[in-house]
């Protein structure tokens, strides 16, 4: 009985400790929204405030507890600032005017930095002997503390409670838990409602009777939140009647259960995100080899176009990076499709029925442009900034959360994707495209220009590799060599899903980047990419023509 | 060769292999260059103006080995129609084969003085040698394994291949998808071949130290040896009743399989023989240039030995030879005076020799020539 007393009030004093820091960093994080919001309201409300607060220059010990139970009626959230600054000791008063203020030094300096601790405007620096410190102690500081989740906890935003509770089942002190019964009474939102629940759930677990700790573990199954996972392991580990342990053990598993699940759907995101980079590469090298039959190797350096016009365009207007995004779409569409155009009627014409020596002549193009590349732009790789929409993640849950650059340029690819598609049924190019494909000398006969045709469907192919150029420019650096790494795989999907049929192509990239991606874990990533190679060798001997073959007379 | 000429000749082979001029100039070359190179390294003092210093005849030797490579793509791409884009990978499993040789010949003169494990092992806290590591340490098996490896690869993945009829481009891509799988394979550590940094640090072969004087040489005089024996041996092959069916491969897949030849089979052999061939000349490069690593399985390795053999002049096998040593002397020099240019030279290269020489330089001499070889080379001037 004694020990475990002595082991709760070690507890309670650690608590009072640790206290001081994660409030900090959340009242700093989520106060500045609350006071440019709060800007309308301020004419009526900051001359009662003020006139309370300046009662703290040079108030005693004793006044300060007052003074700021009153604060806390008079402001609401908008003194939140005043009573962290109380907190940790940066809230002064000037001895001049005896006005309010919070102060930073400024690196170790003599010089202060000053802020109205109401308004929060910027009132200049000034020397360490003009202002004086508002005096606090440990108790006052834990009470004020206290005030600051009150504050928060019963504050109309809901982020910000979600925030205070969140915090609050980190450590769940008889005050905190006194707060959260007081809030789960009033609350009408019914996630933090939710989230009150687990919070003192998570409380029963240390102080609760039997049936109680058992109602509690039945609450806080399935939880994800990883403060909830740690508690079950330690009930599991510590608590000496065994059927709650055993409960715990099973919640413990249900949760780790979920955990799997949402593993897996990661992992299955991850490989939709890689066969998505693979669809944009690989669409470009569907129409050129699957479409004219021409076997372009410099189909990588067409990426690479792509990514370093992005590159390029962002250092052209480095204050607009979200619109340069846009701009360089367009423009790696066209910088990419002019180099196919040349490439087209500068060599590859005149290597028509030669496919290996059309290997060989894009191949020999790929290095040339490498190099270009590289005197240009340096051989080292170049950064490209992610514009703001893009970067951060879509959190579904604490653990499984969407990085909305990788989903982005999955919904990019899709839409490249069916664009290709309608240029190709539905338009006149997409029609002549299809024609010469299937029989050129038919389609010459019935006046197609054959010569003009050919150029534009190398111009689109290579342009739609210089999007997946400005695609990848999210995700990897850019060099010299961008293309390089993705010319294999982009040639694995397309003969993979069959050469010709662009579906095959979707089909392709996205099987190829999921099964990557699960094998990864068991195997290490470069294993896993030899044995999706080895795959599709041995996939190739069963089907030689792909997992979707063109059928009919097309075929041959 | 006209066939009457063959006919003529079929008895005797000596001659007949001998009988065209490009073969009688590249022999007597060879021959002419090794003894140069003998006397001038090791008979002519250092200080006098003749001399040919180690650093040409192991720089000689490199360009041999090359261009027995080259050869080796030429035998199945002239002759066959193949196009692999993977020989690279042969020639450094040769090459990788003749590594661990020398690499269990260190023995205890490692840098960590493990009597049985390399260093790298030690580096990597290995307690015992694994077990393709066995038998290395014998020279004959070395050499066993420098001619099966490759070849039992070369055979797996080409029966694999044509049984399936998988031809053209499509067989291209696939040869570089092995290469590269290799590459990405022979990074890792754990495969135990030594990861990134590859084989080196060799002392000694055959109890000769690799640093000497003689020992070039004699490793040049060797790759000369090897190089001629390869390409009669290779002109033999395919002026043999297999050779015909190969070409003929070549020039109407279907139709050679209509008249009753399994062209699969015939493909497989040549493939592997070629592969040997790859696997032989990697084994001479590993020596002489004193390492091997990961990056000799590199795609873009493999296709430029198709370069050299389409500089050259494909389906003559010494139009190969020439090209593999011209392009690597213009390499030597290119990335010794300006090395930004020479990815655009040899990118040019490609371009230049595909659209405007497509039977390289040996087409472009015997055109210049035709009066006085008269309709010489029907091999280099069908199409592939």
């Amino acid at each position: 009985m004694l020990l475990r007393f002595t082991y709760h009030s070690v507890l309670r004093l650690l608590f009072v400790f640790a206290a001081c820091y994660p409030f900090n960093s959340m009242a700093q994080d989520v106060l500045v929204p609350v006071l440019s919001e709060g800007n309308g309201s301020i004419e009526d409300t900051v001359p009662t405030i003020a006139s309370v607060s300046e009662r703290l220059a040079g108030a005693k010990l004793k006044e300060v507890a007052a003074i700021v139970n009153e604060l806390e009626t008079v402001g609401g959230t908008q003194v939140l600032p005043l009573f962290q600054a109380l907190i940790d000791g940066d809230l002064f008063y000037t001895k001049g005017d005896k006005r309010i203020v919070i102060a930073k030094r400024i690196d170790s300096s003599k010089q202060y930095l000053l802020k109205d601790a109401i308004s929060g405007d910027e009132l200049g620096t000034v020397e360490k002997k003009k202002i004086r410190k508002v005096k606090t102690n440990n108790r006052l500081r834990s009470g004020i503390r206290t005030t600051i989740a009150r504050l928060h906890l019963f504050s109309d935003d809901v982020s910000l409670r979600q925030g205070a509770i969140s915090n609050m089942s980190e450590k769940l002190t008889q005050d905190n838990v006194n707060l959260l019964l007081q809030a789960k009474q009033t609350e009408k939102n019914k996630s933090v409602r939710a989230s009150i629940e687990v919070a003192l759930a998570m409380y029963q677990l240390d102080a609760g009777e039997r049936s109680e700790k058992l109602a509690a573990i039945g609450l806080l199954k399935g939880n994800l939140d990883p403060t909830v996972r740690n508690k079950l392991a330690t009930v599991v580990e510590s608590e000496s009647d065994k059927s709650i342990a055993q409960a715990a053990a099973a919640a413990l598993k249900t949760i780790e259960g979920k955990i799997t699940f949402y593993g897996y759907l990661e992992t299955l995101f991850f490989g939709l995100s890689l066969g998505s980079v693979l669809l944009l590469v690989a669409a470009g090298l569907a129409i050129t080899f699957g479409v004219m039959g021409v076997i372009n190797m410099a189909h990588g350096e067409m990426i690479m176009l792509g990514a370093y016009t992005t590159y390029v365009i962002q250092l052209l207007m480095p204050n607009h990076i979200a619109l340069s995004i846009f701009i360089a779409i367009p423009a790696a569409f066209i910088v990419s499709a002019l180099f196919g155009i040349l490439i087209e009627r500068g060599v590859i014409q005149f290597l028509k029925g030669r496919p290996l020596e059309t290997l060989l002549a894009t191949f020999g193009i790929s290095l040339i442009l490498q190099q270009f590349v590289r005197s240009i732009f340096s051989p080292l790789n170049r950064q490209v900034a992610t514009p703001e929409f893009m970067s951060g993640a879509l959190e579904i849950n604490s653990v499984f959360s969407i990085t909305y650059n990788r989903l982005y340029i999955l919904v990019f690819a899709l839409l490249v994707f069916f664009i290709l598609q309608l240029i190709l049924k539905k338009t006149s190019l997409g029609l002549n495209v299809r024609a010469v494909s299937q029989n050129r000398d038919m389609a010459k006969a019935m006046g197609i220009r054959t010569e003009w045709v050919d150029a534009l469907t190398f111009g689109l192919g290579s342009g739609i590799a210089g999007l997946a150029g400005v695609a990848l420019s999210q995700i990897t650096n850019v060099g010299p060599n961008l293309g390089q790494a993705y010319i294999i795989d982009s040639f694995m999907v397309v003969v993979f899903g069959g050469v010709g049929n662009l579906w095959g192509t979707l089909v392709g990239g996205f099987s190829l980047g999921v099964l990557n991606k699960f094998l990864e874990p068991a195997t290490g990533a470069v294993l896993a990419k030899i044995i999706v190679l080895v795959g599709i060798i041995l996939f190739i001997q069963k089907r030689p023509r792909g997992l979707f073959p063109q059928k009919g007379r097309a075929a041959e | 060769m006209s066939s009457s000429l063959m006919n003529k000749l079929g008895h005797d082979r000596q001659a007949f292999l001998l009988s065209d001029t490009g073969s009688k100039v590249f022999l007597s070359l060879l021959v002419i260059m090794s003894l140069l190179v003998i006397v001038g390294n090791l008979m002519i003092p250092e200080t006098s103006a003749l001399h040919i210093s180690t650093y040409t005849v192991t720089l000689l030797g490199k360009y041999l080995c090359f261009a027995l490579l080259a050869m080796s793509v030429d035998v199945i791409w002239g002759y066959c129609g193949i196009l692999s884009l993977g020989h690279g990978a042969f020639f450094a499993l040769g090459g990788y084969g003749m590594g661990m040789y020398l690499m269990r010949q260190i023995g205890d003169r490692g840098v960590y003085g493990d009597p049985l494990l390399p260093d790298f092992m030690v580096f990597l806290n290995w307690q015992e040698l694994p077990w393709f590591w066995y038998g290395f340490d014998q020279f004959w098996f070395a050499m066993l394994m420098i001619l099966l490896v490759p070849g039992l690869l070369a055979f797996v993945f080409g029966w694999l291949a044509f049984r399936s009829r998988v031809t053209g481009v499509y067989l291209s891509i696939m040869t570089q998808a092995l290469t590269y799988a290799l590459l990405l394979a022979f990074f890792r550590n754990e495969m135990g071949f030594g990861g990134n940094n590859g084989l080196t640090d060799f002392k000694d072969i055959v109890g000769q130290d690799l640093q000497a004087d003689s020992t070039r040489v004699s490793l040049f005089v060797i790759s000369a040896i090897v190089l001629a024996f390869a390409y009669l041996l290779s002109r033999w092959i395919l002026q043999s009743k297999f050779g015909r069916v190969i070409i003929s491969i070549r020039d109407a897949e279907a139709r050679t399989r209509f008249l009753g030849y399994r062209t699969e089979s015939y493909k497989v052999w040549l493939f592997v023989y070629s592969a040997v061939l790859a696997g032989i000349a990697g084994a001479l490069y590993v020596p002489q240039v004193g390492i091997i690593n990961p990056s000799e399985f590199a795609p873009l390795n493999s296709i430029e030995v198709v370069v050299w053999v389409a500089v050259g002049g494909r389906g003559t096998l010494y139009g190969a030879i020439a090209g593999a040593i011209l392009v690597n002397f213009a390499k030597t020099r290119f990335t010794a005076i300006f090395p930004e240019a020479w990815l655009f030279a040899l990118g040019g290269l490609f371009v230049v020799v595909t659209v405007f020489l497509p039977k390289g330089i040996v087409g472009l001499l015997a055109k210049r020539n035709k009066k006085n070889n008269g309709p010489d080379n029907k091999v280099a001037e069908a199409d592939v």
